[in-house]
């Protein structure tokens, strides 16, 4: 990485240009872009692992003092994703719920999940950001920060003063950005033949970004270098070195129940409560949706068909 | 049908502070055990080491039991028991064991159960006290003067070891490079974690310090009590008695 904020006078005395050194003064909060770490996927179930990628993702985000992490979105698959041992999405999206009832700033959307077909994760991307917009437009001075209770008191607040005062919370710097937050997994799945549409791929490190928490000294960057598409967004896709080796996988969590195994302390207690009520995970669902061809796969494969018949 | 025995499972360590790693190893060992089909685990014990063990960075023990007992009420077989660190010094791990097992023989001394229909799996036999650790601890066993080998004779024959696989840990290994070790290796069960979950308190230390967050890796109610404390604070300053050796 060449150190082009450096300069020498004759002496020899580097010094620094005058911008990197504001860069390294604490950034005043109304200069910050404001961000929504969104992560799709199965949930199936939610695990202590997917927690952590957002915890992650926003001390990394924040750190920058470029952004401010207002919101984390979980959004669950719909069923007709159809992936093996895939349980039906309300129970996924209780659990999920359940997950993050002591969390200020975690939500769980359920828009994806009730679509009547799959969605590709860039329509769910758009739905939310679009969603932003709106909310921006009908709440010109409202922050979406609901990081403490406090600040959220102070919001209501102010909306009894009728008189136009200078807002308290930090002026943003517009509609919040929305991010895709996500697992190597992901990133690596982008190379699996007709499970992504490049130009799918090519709008979310485009117009989105993504936040990609990895494993210290994955393929990641290599992944990347490897993609003319990834390299040419690169400046929009971070990757989140993961210090602490946390592979606490839904499917390692799914074949220690099935084996009567213990999940506990890997799941938050809530969750472990409601699968064992409700027995959720057996041989019996690992066996869902086995032999049918996942919905990407099916619809990418017979649009390629479809627009080139011959074929 | 063969009785089950009864097993309790004493993990020792500085618990600085615990995490769900931690945890988690009782949940395992507890699994791996009743999966041999011998024993029967009735209780887990965490014993946070004393004070004047002089760790680096080890806050005072009240404050550590106080987080294993927060970390701990949702457990219905796994306490705390603050007797090591309330001691006037450190003390041997294999004298821990042996305070545990006279207590554990005078307490079933105590139980008197006439009662004939006592289902099978809740034995008459002694429980039996076992260490648990993890994979690291065994390799210490290897570091020279940390350990009497006569302690880790009386360790590995009169209680047993189980001991949880930890990365980049060769625990047969260390056995086989062990005649101690070698000799009792009967005594000591292996049990395997198949989901890697690296959560060190050394790493949750360095992550408080630097405003980082550690949630999911250890409870809640530990985390708004390390808050509430001020422990781990990157200005260094213990609101603890510890020691900064």
């Amino acid at each position: 990485m060449t150190s082009r904020n450096h300069t020498q006078d004759s002496s020899g005395v580097r010094g620094f240009h005058l911008d990197h050194q504001l860069q390294l003064l604490p950034m005043d909060t109304s200069e910050k872009t404001e961000v929504v770490l969104l992560a799709c996927g199965s949930f199936n179930p939610i695990t202590n692992m997917h927690l952590r990628l957002f915890e992650l993702g926003k001390d990394y985000m924040n750190a920058t003092g470029k952004y401010r992490v207002i919101k984390g979105i979980i959004s669950p698959v719909g069923d007709a994703y159809k992936k093996k041992g895939l349980i039906p999405a309300h129970h996924r999206i209780i659990m999920a719920e359940l997950a993050t009832k002591n969390s200020h700033w975690l939500e769980v959307d359920t828009w994806e999940s009730l679509q009547k077909e799959w969605v590709e994760t860039v329509k769910v991307l758009r739905h939310h950001q679009e969603k932003l917009a709106t909310d921006s437009c009908d709440h010109p001075q409202r922050s979406l920060l609901m990081d403490r209770p406090g600040r959220k008191r102070k919001w209501d607040e102010q909306k009894q003063d009728s008189s136009p005062k200078k807002p308290q919370e930090p002026k943003s710097t517009g509609v919040p950005r929305v991010k895709l937050l996500c697992g190597a997994d992901l990133l690596e799945s982008f190379n699996v033949p007709n499970l992504w549409k490049t130009e799918d791929i090519t709008q979310i490190v485009a117009n989105y970004g993504l936040i990609c928490i990895t494993r210290a000294g994955s393929d990641a960057q290599k992944f990347i270098y490897e993609s003319d598409v990834l390299w040419r967004h690169q400046s929009n896709i971070h990757l989140v070195d993961e210090w602490i080796t946390n592979d606490i996988s839904s499917t390692k969590i799914r074949r220690a129940l099935r084996r009567g195994q213990s999940i506990r302390y890997l799941v938050p207690d809530l969750v472990q409560e409601y699968i064992e009520k409700h027995d959720l995970y057996n041989s019996e669902s690992e066996d869902r949706n086995v032999g049918v061809i996942l919905a990407p796969l099916q619809r990418n494969i017979s649009e390629a068909k479809h627009s080139n018949p011959t074929a | 049908m063969k009785n089950r025995i009864p097993v309790v499972l004493l993990a020792c360590g500085s618990f600085n502070p615990i995490t769900n790693m931690h945890l988690r190893l009782f949940e395992v060992a507890r699994d791996h055990l009743h999966q041999t089909g011998m024993y029967q685990v009735i209780e887990g014990i965490i014993s946070p080491v004393n004070d004047s063990y002089g760790k680096k960075d080890l806050v005072a023990s009240h404050h550590r039991v106080a987080m294993a007992q927060l970390a701990l009420q949702t457990s219905d077989w796994i306490r705390v028991d603050p007797w090591e660190s309330e001691q006037a010094q450190w003390m041997e791990t294999v004298k821990v064991l042996r305070h545990h097992h006279n207590q554990l023989l005078k307490s079933s001394a105590q139980m008197e159960d006439p009662d004939p229909s006592k289902t099978p799996s809740a034995s008459a036999a002694l429980p039996e006290l076992k260490l648990l650790c993890g994979a690291d601890v065994l390799k210490t066993f290897q570091t020279p003067n940390l350990w009497k080998d006569e302690h880790i004779q009386e360790i590995v024959e009169k209680f047993g070891l189980v001991c949880v696989s930890r990365r980049g840990h060769d625990p047969k290994g260390y056995i086989l490079d062990s005649p101690i070790l070698r000799q009792f290796q009967h005594n000591i069960h292996l049990a395997r974690e198949p989901i890697q979950n690296e959560i060190s308190a050394t790493y949750i230390r360095k992550a408080l310090g630097q405003g980082q967050s550690v949630k999911y890796l250890l409870p809640d109610t530990v985390i708004a009590y390390i808050r509430d404390h001020g422990l781990y604070s990157s200005d260094g300053s213990w609101t603890g008695k510890g020691k900064i050796s």
